[in-house]
Protein backbone atom coordinates (compact mmCIF):
# COMPACT_ATOMS: atom_id res chain seq x y z
CA UNK A 1 0.00 0.00 0.00
CA UNK A 2 1.21 3.47 -0.80
CA UNK A 3 0.66 6.91 0.69
CA UNK A 4 -0.45 5.78 4.13
CA UNK A 5 -0.17 8.56 6.69
CA UNK A 6 2.97 8.13 8.80
CA UNK A 7 0.93 7.29 11.92
CA UNK A 8 0.55 3.71 10.70
CA UNK A 9 3.36 1.41 11.87
CA UNK A 10 4.28 -1.99 10.48
CA UNK A 11 6.00 -2.95 13.74
CA UNK A 12 4.44 -2.30 17.12
CA UNK A 13 6.11 -2.33 20.54
CA UNK A 14 4.15 -4.10 23.24
CA UNK A 15 4.67 -4.87 26.92
CA UNK A 16 2.35 -7.42 28.49
CA UNK A 17 2.35 -10.26 30.97
CA UNK A 18 2.18 -13.84 29.76
CA UNK A 19 1.56 -16.51 32.40
CA UNK A 20 2.51 -13.98 35.05
CA UNK A 21 5.81 -12.89 33.51
CA UNK A 22 6.50 -9.55 31.86
CA UNK A 23 7.23 -9.75 28.15
CA UNK A 24 8.43 -6.93 25.92
CA UNK A 25 8.37 -7.41 22.20
CA UNK A 26 8.30 -5.69 18.84
CA UNK A 27 5.73 -7.45 16.68
CA UNK A 28 4.51 -7.27 13.11
CA UNK A 29 1.24 -5.36 13.00
CA UNK A 30 -0.56 -8.42 11.63
CA UNK A 31 0.89 -10.99 14.05
CA UNK A 32 -1.88 -13.08 15.65
CA UNK A 33 -1.78 -13.64 19.37
CA UNK A 34 -1.58 -17.40 18.84
CA UNK A 35 1.41 -17.05 16.49
CA UNK A 36 3.09 -14.57 18.82
CA UNK A 37 2.85 -17.14 21.61
CA UNK A 38 3.83 -20.14 19.53
CA UNK A 39 6.48 -18.73 17.22
CA UNK A 40 7.93 -15.80 19.16
CA UNK A 41 7.64 -17.11 22.73
CA UNK A 42 7.78 -20.87 22.12
CA UNK A 43 4.51 -21.45 23.99
CA UNK A 44 3.03 -24.06 21.68
CA UNK A 45 0.15 -25.17 23.91
CA UNK A 46 -2.51 -23.17 22.10
CA UNK A 47 -2.97 -24.63 18.63
CA UNK A 48 -3.70 -22.88 15.36
CA UNK A 49 -6.29 -24.86 13.45
CA UNK A 50 -8.67 -23.04 11.15
CA UNK A 51 -7.33 -19.49 11.75
CA UNK A 52 -10.72 -17.97 11.18
CA UNK A 53 -12.44 -18.38 14.49
CA UNK A 54 -14.36 -21.56 13.84
CA UNK A 55 -12.51 -24.43 15.56
CA UNK A 56 -11.53 -23.07 18.99
CA UNK A 57 -8.10 -24.78 19.07
CA UNK A 58 -6.49 -21.38 19.76
CA UNK A 59 -8.68 -20.49 22.79
CA UNK A 60 -6.71 -18.43 25.34
CA UNK A 61 -7.37 -16.10 28.24
CA UNK A 62 -6.83 -12.36 27.87
CA UNK A 63 -7.59 -10.08 30.81
CA UNK A 64 -9.73 -12.80 32.36
CA UNK A 65 -11.85 -13.56 29.28
CA UNK A 66 -11.52 -16.42 26.84
CA UNK A 67 -10.71 -15.27 23.31
CA UNK A 68 -9.74 -16.65 19.93
CA UNK A 69 -5.97 -16.41 19.63
CA UNK A 70 -6.31 -16.31 15.84
CA UNK A 71 -8.67 -13.31 15.86
CA UNK A 72 -6.73 -11.07 18.24
CA UNK A 73 -3.58 -9.26 17.15
CA UNK A 74 -0.55 -9.18 19.44
CA UNK A 75 -0.25 -5.45 18.64
CA UNK A 76 -3.51 -4.91 20.51
CA UNK A 77 -2.21 -6.44 23.73
CA UNK A 78 -0.06 -3.69 25.16
CA UNK A 79 -0.70 -3.83 28.92
CA UNK A 80 -2.76 -7.04 28.72
CA UNK A 81 -2.56 -10.14 30.87
CA UNK A 82 -2.45 -13.38 28.87
CA UNK A 83 -2.74 -16.93 30.21
CA UNK A 84 -2.01 -19.99 28.11
CA UNK A 85 -2.62 -23.64 28.86
CA UNK A 86 1.03 -23.89 30.01
CA UNK A 87 0.61 -21.17 32.63
CA UNK A 88 -2.76 -22.46 33.76
CA UNK A 89 -1.24 -25.94 34.08
CA UNK A 90 1.70 -24.68 36.16
CA UNK A 91 -0.67 -22.79 38.43
CA UNK A 92 -2.65 -25.99 39.05
CA UNK A 93 -5.88 -24.34 37.87
CA UNK A 94 -6.53 -27.11 35.35
CA UNK A 95 -5.26 -30.12 37.31
CA UNK A 96 -8.64 -31.66 38.14
CA UNK A 97 -9.90 -31.08 34.58
CA UNK A 98 -6.77 -32.63 33.12
CA UNK A 99 -7.09 -35.65 35.39
CA UNK A 100 -10.75 -36.04 34.43
CA UNK A 101 -9.93 -35.77 30.71
CA UNK A 102 -7.43 -38.62 31.12
CA UNK A 103 -9.75 -40.71 33.29
CA UNK A 104 -12.71 -40.28 30.93
CA UNK A 105 -10.71 -40.78 27.73
CA UNK A 106 -11.69 -37.26 26.66
CA UNK A 107 -8.61 -36.79 24.52
CA UNK A 108 -7.37 -38.86 21.65
CA UNK A 109 -4.93 -37.00 19.38
CA UNK A 110 -5.05 -34.07 21.79
CA UNK A 111 -5.14 -31.34 19.15
CA UNK A 112 -8.32 -29.76 20.49
CA UNK A 113 -7.49 -30.43 24.15
CA UNK A 114 -5.74 -27.16 25.14
CA UNK A 115 -8.65 -25.11 23.75
CA UNK A 116 -11.20 -27.46 25.33
CA UNK A 117 -9.52 -27.17 28.73
CA UNK A 118 -9.37 -23.38 28.62
CA UNK A 119 -13.01 -23.15 27.50
CA UNK A 120 -14.11 -25.68 30.14
CA UNK A 121 -12.23 -23.89 32.91
CA UNK A 122 -13.97 -20.66 31.87
CA UNK A 123 -17.39 -22.30 32.19
CA UNK A 124 -16.61 -23.84 35.58
CA UNK A 125 -15.17 -20.57 36.91
CA UNK A 126 -18.75 -19.37 37.40
CA UNK A 127 -19.31 -22.13 39.97
CA UNK A 128 -22.33 -24.39 40.17
CA UNK A 129 -22.96 -27.53 38.15
CA UNK A 130 -23.93 -26.69 34.57
CA UNK A 131 -26.32 -29.05 32.79
CA UNK A 132 -24.98 -31.19 29.99
CA UNK A 133 -26.81 -28.90 27.56
CA UNK A 134 -25.03 -25.88 29.05
CA UNK A 135 -21.68 -27.65 28.79
CA UNK A 136 -22.38 -28.49 25.15
CA UNK A 137 -23.41 -24.90 24.46
CA UNK A 138 -20.24 -23.51 26.04
CA UNK A 139 -17.91 -25.79 24.08
CA UNK A 140 -19.96 -25.50 20.88
CA UNK A 141 -17.18 -23.35 19.41
CA UNK A 142 -14.52 -26.02 19.99
CA UNK A 143 -14.14 -28.74 17.36
CA UNK A 144 -12.80 -32.16 18.25
CA UNK A 145 -11.81 -33.94 15.04
CA UNK A 146 -11.54 -37.19 16.98
CA UNK A 147 -15.17 -36.58 17.98
CA UNK A 148 -14.61 -37.17 21.67
CA UNK A 149 -17.51 -34.93 22.61
CA UNK A 150 -19.43 -37.37 24.83
CA UNK A 151 -16.31 -38.10 26.85
CA UNK A 152 -15.40 -34.41 27.00
CA UNK A 153 -18.83 -33.50 28.35
CA UNK A 154 -18.50 -36.38 30.86
CA UNK A 155 -15.14 -35.08 32.06
CA UNK A 156 -16.34 -31.50 32.48
CA UNK A 157 -19.48 -32.63 34.27
CA UNK A 158 -17.46 -34.86 36.62
CA UNK A 159 -15.23 -31.95 37.62
CA UNK A 160 -18.18 -29.60 38.10
CA UNK A 161 -19.83 -32.11 40.45
CA UNK A 162 -16.59 -32.82 42.30
CA UNK A 163 -15.91 -29.12 42.81
CA UNK A 164 -19.46 -28.46 43.98
CA UNK A 165 -19.20 -31.43 46.34
CA UNK A 166 -15.93 -30.23 47.85
CA UNK A 167 -17.34 -26.76 48.29
CA UNK A 168 -20.48 -28.08 49.93
CA UNK A 169 -18.35 -30.25 52.23
CA UNK A 170 -15.94 -27.43 53.07
CA UNK B 1 -3.10 -18.19 6.30
CA UNK B 2 -1.76 -15.04 7.88
CA UNK B 3 -3.27 -11.59 7.86
CA UNK B 4 -1.73 -9.06 5.51
CA UNK B 5 -1.40 -5.78 7.32
CA UNK B 6 -0.24 -2.50 5.88
CA UNK B 7 0.09 -0.88 9.27
CA UNK B 8 -1.48 -0.35 12.65
CA UNK B 9 -2.28 2.69 14.74
CA UNK B 10 -4.00 3.04 18.09
CA UNK B 11 -6.57 5.83 18.07
CA UNK B 12 -6.35 7.97 21.21
CA UNK B 13 -9.67 9.82 20.91
CA UNK B 14 -12.80 9.82 18.78
CA UNK B 15 -11.59 12.84 16.82
CA UNK B 16 -8.20 11.15 16.32
CA UNK B 17 -9.95 8.08 14.92
CA UNK B 18 -12.09 10.17 12.56
CA UNK B 19 -9.03 12.17 11.43
CA UNK B 20 -7.07 8.98 10.71
CA UNK B 21 -10.02 7.49 8.85
CA UNK B 22 -10.41 10.59 6.68
CA UNK B 23 -6.65 10.85 6.03
CA UNK B 24 -6.40 7.23 4.90
CA UNK B 25 -8.96 7.79 2.12
CA UNK B 26 -10.62 4.42 2.30
CA UNK B 27 -7.42 2.42 2.68
CA UNK B 28 -7.71 1.84 6.43
CA UNK B 29 -10.30 -0.07 8.44
CA UNK B 30 -11.40 0.44 11.99
CA UNK B 31 -10.48 -2.48 14.24
CA UNK B 32 -13.12 -3.07 16.92
CA UNK B 33 -13.60 -6.67 18.10
CA UNK B 34 -11.77 -7.97 15.04
CA UNK B 35 -14.04 -11.02 15.01
CA UNK B 36 -15.08 -10.40 11.42
CA UNK B 37 -12.24 -8.17 10.22
CA UNK B 38 -9.28 -10.27 11.39
CA UNK B 39 -11.04 -13.41 10.16
CA UNK B 40 -11.44 -11.77 6.72
CA UNK B 41 -7.80 -10.65 6.77
CA UNK B 42 -6.69 -14.18 7.63
CA UNK B 43 -8.62 -15.45 4.63
CA UNK B 44 -7.02 -12.64 2.59
CA UNK B 45 -10.49 -11.47 1.67
CA UNK B 46 -9.77 -7.98 2.91
CA UNK B 47 -6.60 -7.34 0.89
CA UNK B 48 -3.67 -5.62 2.60
CA UNK B 49 -5.36 -3.61 5.30
CA UNK B 50 -4.18 -0.75 7.49
CA UNK B 51 -5.82 -0.83 10.89
CA UNK B 52 -7.08 1.91 13.19
CA UNK B 53 -7.52 0.26 16.60
CA UNK B 54 -10.43 1.94 18.41
CA UNK B 55 -10.42 -0.36 21.45
CA UNK B 56 -8.87 2.28 23.69
CA UNK B 57 -11.69 4.81 23.18
CA UNK B 58 -13.64 4.81 26.43
CA UNK B 59 -16.16 7.27 24.93
CA UNK B 60 -17.37 4.40 22.73
CA UNK B 61 -18.26 2.19 25.70
CA UNK B 62 -21.04 2.14 28.23
CA UNK B 63 -24.72 1.26 28.38
CA UNK B 64 -26.90 4.04 29.84
CA UNK B 65 -30.61 4.80 30.18
CA UNK B 66 -30.89 8.32 28.87
CA UNK B 67 -34.37 9.94 28.84
CA UNK B 68 -36.49 7.57 26.77
CA UNK B 69 -33.65 5.74 25.05
CA UNK B 70 -31.11 3.12 25.95
CA UNK B 71 -27.75 4.36 24.70
CA UNK B 72 -25.32 1.56 23.87
CA UNK B 73 -21.76 2.56 22.98
CA UNK B 74 -20.31 1.13 19.76
CA UNK B 75 -17.58 -0.82 21.60
CA UNK B 76 -20.04 -2.67 23.82
CA UNK B 77 -19.15 -6.35 23.53
CA UNK B 78 -21.75 -9.02 22.78
CA UNK B 79 -21.15 -10.54 26.21
CA UNK B 80 -22.00 -7.21 27.89
CA UNK B 81 -25.27 -7.08 25.91
CA UNK B 82 -26.09 -10.56 27.19
CA UNK B 83 -25.45 -9.73 30.84
CA UNK B 84 -26.56 -6.08 31.21
CA UNK B 85 -29.63 -5.68 33.47
CA UNK B 86 -30.49 -2.43 31.62
CA UNK B 87 -30.57 -4.22 28.26
CA UNK B 88 -32.58 -7.10 29.75
CA UNK B 89 -35.28 -4.79 31.07
CA UNK B 90 -35.39 -2.02 28.45
CA UNK B 91 -34.52 -3.89 25.22
CA UNK B 92 -35.06 -7.59 25.97
CA UNK B 93 -34.84 -8.58 22.27
CA UNK B 94 -31.17 -7.52 22.32
CA UNK B 95 -30.49 -9.48 25.52
CA UNK B 96 -32.03 -12.54 23.84
CA UNK B 97 -30.07 -11.97 20.61
CA UNK B 98 -26.60 -11.61 22.15
CA UNK B 99 -26.14 -15.23 23.32
CA UNK B 100 -27.11 -16.40 19.82
CA UNK B 101 -24.10 -14.62 18.31
CA UNK B 102 -21.18 -16.98 17.66
CA UNK B 103 -19.45 -18.67 20.62
CA UNK B 104 -18.43 -17.50 24.08
CA UNK B 105 -14.81 -16.77 23.12
CA UNK B 106 -16.03 -14.61 20.21
CA UNK B 107 -18.67 -12.77 22.23
CA UNK B 108 -15.99 -11.53 24.64
CA UNK B 109 -14.43 -9.52 21.78
CA UNK B 110 -17.10 -8.79 19.15
CA UNK B 111 -18.84 -5.41 19.43
CA UNK B 112 -22.24 -4.03 18.53
CA UNK B 113 -20.65 -1.27 16.42
CA UNK B 114 -18.63 -3.82 14.45
CA UNK B 115 -21.65 -6.02 13.89
CA UNK B 116 -23.81 -3.15 12.61
CA UNK B 117 -21.04 -1.73 10.40
CA UNK B 118 -20.30 -5.17 8.95
CA UNK B 119 -24.02 -5.65 8.19
CA UNK B 120 -23.95 -9.39 7.66
CA UNK B 121 -27.46 -10.35 6.46
CA UNK B 122 -27.52 -13.28 8.90
CA UNK B 123 -26.44 -11.21 11.92
CA UNK B 124 -28.85 -10.77 14.83
CA UNK B 125 -28.15 -7.19 15.87
CA UNK B 126 -29.11 -5.33 12.66
CA UNK B 127 -32.55 -6.99 12.85
CA UNK B 128 -32.84 -5.94 16.50
CA UNK B 129 -32.17 -2.34 15.50
CA UNK B 130 -34.92 -2.48 12.84
CA UNK B 131 -37.54 -4.14 15.03
CA UNK B 132 -36.86 -1.83 17.98
CA UNK B 133 -36.77 1.33 15.85
CA UNK B 134 -33.23 2.23 16.91
CA UNK B 135 -31.12 5.15 15.73
CA UNK B 136 -27.47 4.71 14.78
CA UNK B 137 -25.23 7.59 15.93
CA UNK B 138 -22.44 8.27 13.45
CA UNK B 139 -19.34 10.49 13.73
CA UNK B 140 -17.53 12.01 10.75
CA UNK B 141 -15.40 15.01 9.89
CA UNK B 142 -18.54 17.20 9.99
CA UNK B 143 -19.53 16.01 13.46
CA UNK B 144 -22.31 13.69 14.56
CA UNK B 145 -25.40 12.59 12.65
CA UNK B 146 -28.20 10.22 13.54
CA UNK B 147 -29.47 7.62 11.07
CA UNK B 148 -32.66 5.61 11.56
CA UNK B 149 -31.96 1.87 11.42
CA UNK B 150 -34.40 1.63 8.48
CA UNK B 151 -32.10 3.88 6.44
CA UNK B 152 -28.85 2.40 7.72
CA UNK B 153 -28.82 -1.11 6.24
CA UNK B 154 -28.60 -0.54 2.51
CA UNK B 155 -27.57 -3.84 0.95
CA UNK B 156 -25.44 -6.93 1.43
CA UNK B 157 -22.55 -5.84 3.72
CA UNK B 158 -23.40 -2.23 2.83
CA UNK B 159 -24.54 0.52 5.18
CA UNK B 160 -25.24 4.23 4.99
CA UNK B 161 -21.80 4.94 6.52
CA UNK B 162 -19.55 7.13 4.37
CA UNK B 163 -15.89 6.16 3.98
CA UNK B 164 -14.84 8.67 6.64
CA UNK B 165 -17.59 7.91 9.15
CA UNK B 166 -17.85 5.59 12.12
CA UNK B 167 -20.53 4.41 14.53
CA UNK B 168 -20.25 5.84 18.04
CA UNK B 169 -23.42 4.44 19.64
CA UNK B 170 -26.97 3.26 19.10
CA UNK B 171 -30.06 4.71 20.72
CA UNK B 172 -32.84 2.20 21.34
CA UNK B 173 -36.28 3.42 22.49
CA UNK B 174 -37.29 1.80 25.79
CA UNK B 175 -39.69 -1.10 25.54
CA UNK B 176 -43.20 0.16 26.34
CA UNK B 177 -44.75 -0.95 29.64
CA UNK B 178 -46.17 -4.43 28.95
CA UNK B 179 -44.38 -4.77 25.61
CA UNK B 180 -43.14 -8.29 24.92
CA UNK B 181 -40.13 -8.91 22.70
CA UNK B 182 -38.60 -12.06 21.25
CA UNK B 183 -35.52 -12.96 19.23
CA UNK B 184 -35.54 -16.48 17.79
CA UNK B 185 -33.50 -18.23 15.14
CA UNK B 186 -32.87 -21.56 13.48
CA UNK B 187 -29.25 -22.56 12.93
CA UNK B 188 -27.61 -25.88 12.10
CA UNK B 189 -25.33 -25.75 15.12
CA UNK B 190 -25.30 -23.51 18.18
CA UNK B 191 -23.16 -20.47 17.36
CA UNK B 192 -23.46 -20.76 13.61
CA UNK B 193 -25.03 -17.99 11.61
CA UNK B 194 -28.80 -18.47 11.42
CA UNK B 195 -30.55 -20.03 8.43
CA UNK B 196 -33.40 -17.70 9.38
CA UNK B 197 -34.14 -15.49 12.36
CA UNK B 198 -36.78 -13.12 13.68
CA UNK B 199 -37.00 -10.20 16.09
CA UNK B 200 -40.53 -9.33 17.21
CA UNK B 201 -41.57 -6.37 19.37
CA UNK B 202 -45.26 -6.24 20.37
CA UNK B 203 -46.05 -2.56 20.73
CA UNK B 204 -49.41 -1.02 21.65
CA UNK B 205 -50.05 0.23 18.10
CA UNK B 206 -49.05 -3.04 16.43
CA UNK B 207 -46.08 -5.38 16.28
CA UNK B 208 -42.75 -4.63 14.65
CA UNK B 209 -41.18 -7.65 12.98
CA UNK B 210 -37.70 -7.91 11.48
CA UNK B 211 -36.16 -10.96 9.85
CA UNK B 212 -32.50 -11.84 9.33
CA UNK B 213 -30.79 -14.49 7.24
CA UNK B 214 -33.52 -14.46 4.61
CA UNK B 215 -32.32 -11.73 2.24
CA UNK B 216 -29.41 -9.39 1.49
CA UNK B 217 -30.09 -7.32 4.62
CA UNK B 218 -32.13 -7.58 7.75
CA UNK B 219 -35.58 -6.28 6.87
CA UNK B 220 -38.94 -5.33 8.32
CA UNK B 221 -41.88 -7.55 7.36
CA UNK B 222 -44.22 -4.67 6.60
CA UNK B 223 -47.07 -6.68 5.06
CA UNK B 224 -47.17 -9.08 7.98
CA UNK B 225 -46.98 -6.14 10.40
CA UNK B 226 -49.96 -4.49 8.66
CA UNK B 227 -52.02 -7.69 8.81
CA UNK B 228 -51.39 -8.06 12.55
CA UNK B 229 -51.93 -4.34 13.28
CA UNK B 230 -55.37 -4.53 11.68
CA UNK B 231 -56.39 -7.52 13.79
CA UNK B 232 -55.35 -10.39 11.51
CA UNK B 233 -54.05 -13.55 13.17
CA UNK B 234 -50.68 -15.25 12.92
CA UNK B 235 -51.76 -17.49 10.06
CA UNK B 236 -52.88 -14.50 8.02
CA UNK B 237 -49.59 -12.75 8.75
CA UNK B 238 -47.54 -15.84 7.85
CA UNK B 239 -49.48 -16.13 4.61
CA UNK B 240 -48.30 -12.73 3.37
CA UNK B 241 -44.62 -13.17 4.31
CA UNK B 242 -43.74 -13.92 0.69
CA UNK B 243 -44.51 -10.26 -0.05
CA UNK B 244 -41.98 -9.14 2.56
CA UNK B 245 -39.16 -11.61 2.06
CA UNK B 246 -37.30 -12.77 -1.02
CA UNK B 247 -34.74 -15.22 0.33
CA UNK B 248 -31.88 -16.44 -1.88
CA UNK B 249 -31.25 -20.00 -3.00
CA UNK B 250 -27.80 -20.92 -1.75
CA UNK B 251 -25.69 -23.85 -0.62
CA UNK B 252 -27.22 -23.76 2.86
CA UNK B 253 -30.90 -23.82 1.94
CA UNK B 254 -33.24 -23.27 -1.01
CA UNK B 255 -35.39 -20.13 -0.95
CA UNK B 256 -38.56 -22.12 -0.26
CA UNK B 257 -37.01 -23.65 2.85
CA UNK B 258 -35.97 -20.27 4.21
CA UNK B 259 -39.43 -18.84 3.62
CA UNK B 260 -40.92 -21.83 5.40
CA UNK B 261 -38.53 -21.34 8.33
CA UNK B 262 -39.48 -17.66 8.48
CA UNK B 263 -43.15 -18.64 8.78
CA UNK B 264 -42.34 -21.15 11.52
CA UNK B 265 -40.39 -18.48 13.39
CA UNK B 266 -43.20 -15.94 13.05
CA UNK B 267 -45.68 -18.37 14.64
CA UNK B 268 -43.23 -19.22 17.41
CA UNK B 269 -42.39 -15.58 18.13
CA UNK B 270 -46.08 -14.65 18.27
CA UNK B 271 -46.70 -17.51 20.69
CA UNK B 272 -43.69 -16.51 22.80
CA UNK B 273 -44.90 -12.93 23.14
CA UNK B 274 -48.56 -13.74 23.71
CA UNK B 275 -49.95 -11.57 26.49
CA UNK B 276 -52.91 -12.46 28.68
CA UNK B 277 -55.44 -10.41 26.69
CA UNK B 278 -53.98 -10.90 23.21
C1 LIG C 1 -16.93 -18.33 13.91
C2 LIG C 1 -17.70 -17.05 13.92
C3 LIG C 1 -19.08 -17.09 14.05
C4 LIG C 1 -19.83 -15.90 14.05
N1 LIG C 1 -21.17 -15.99 14.20
C5 LIG C 1 -21.90 -14.85 14.23
C6 LIG C 1 -23.30 -14.89 14.39
O1 LIG C 1 -23.91 -15.95 14.55
N2 LIG C 1 -23.98 -13.70 14.39
C7 LIG C 1 -23.34 -12.51 14.24
O2 LIG C 1 -23.98 -11.47 14.25
N3 LIG C 1 -22.01 -12.44 14.10
C8 LIG C 1 -21.28 -13.58 14.10
N4 LIG C 1 -19.92 -13.48 13.95
C9 LIG C 1 -19.29 -12.15 13.79
C10 LIG C 1 -19.00 -11.52 15.12
O3 LIG C 1 -20.17 -11.40 15.86
C11 LIG C 1 -18.37 -10.14 15.04
O4 LIG C 1 -18.13 -9.79 16.36
C12 LIG C 1 -19.14 -9.00 14.43
O5 LIG C 1 -19.80 -9.25 13.25
C13 LIG C 1 -18.18 -7.88 14.09
O6 LIG C 1 -17.92 -7.16 15.21
P1 LIG C 1 -16.45 -6.78 15.62
O7 LIG C 1 -16.56 -5.82 16.73
O8 LIG C 1 -15.65 -7.99 15.87
O9 LIG C 1 -15.94 -5.97 14.35
P2 LIG C 1 -14.61 -5.98 13.52
O10 LIG C 1 -14.33 -7.34 13.02
O11 LIG C 1 -13.55 -5.30 14.29
O12 LIG C 1 -15.05 -5.05 12.31
C14 LIG C 1 -15.99 -5.45 11.34
C15 LIG C 1 -16.17 -4.32 10.33
O13 LIG C 1 -16.82 -3.21 10.95
C16 LIG C 1 -16.01 -2.05 10.91
N5 LIG C 1 -16.20 -1.36 12.19
C17 LIG C 1 -15.95 -1.85 13.43
N6 LIG C 1 -16.35 -0.96 14.37
C18 LIG C 1 -16.87 0.10 13.72
C19 LIG C 1 -17.46 1.33 14.13
N7 LIG C 1 -17.59 1.66 15.42
N8 LIG C 1 -17.88 2.19 13.17
C20 LIG C 1 -17.75 1.86 11.86
N9 LIG C 1 -17.21 0.72 11.41
C21 LIG C 1 -16.77 -0.15 12.32
C22 LIG C 1 -14.60 -2.57 10.69
O14 LIG C 1 -13.78 -1.61 10.08
C23 LIG C 1 -14.85 -3.77 9.81
O15 LIG C 1 -15.03 -3.37 8.49
C24 LIG C 1 -19.16 -14.64 13.94
C25 LIG C 1 -17.77 -14.60 13.83
C26 LIG C 1 -17.03 -15.78 13.82
C27 LIG C 1 -15.54 -15.70 13.72
S1 LIG D 1 -7.46 -21.48 14.99
FE1 LIG D 1 -8.56 -19.97 16.06
S2 LIG D 1 -10.54 -20.77 16.06
FE2 LIG D 1 -9.53 -22.16 14.78
S1 LIG E 1 -8.78 -35.23 20.65
FE1 LIG E 1 -8.23 -35.12 18.57
S2 LIG E 1 -9.18 -33.29 17.97
FE2 LIG E 1 -10.03 -33.62 19.89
Amino acid sequence: MTDMPPDFARKVDIRLTVNGETVEARVDAGRHLVDFLRLDLGLTGAHAGCEHGVCGACTLKVDGDIVRGCLVLAAQLDGAEVWTVEGLTDSGALADLQDAFVARNALQCGFCTPGMLVAAADLLADGGVPSRAEIREHISGNYCRCTGYEAIVDAIETVARARAGTEAAA
Amino acid sequence: MKAATAGYVRATSLSHAVTLLAASKGQARLLAGGQSLVAAMNLRLAGETALIDINGLSELGGITADGAVLRIGALTRHRELATSPLVASLAPAIAQAAPLIAHAAIRTRGTIGGSLAYADPAAELPACMLALGATIVVAGPQGLRRVAAEDFFVDLFTTALAEDEMITAVEVPFAEPGERQATLELARRSGDYALAGIVLARKADGPRIAFFGVGPTARLARSAMAVLASGGDGEAAAAVLDRDLDPPDDVHAPAAVRLHLARVLLRRALAATQTGDA
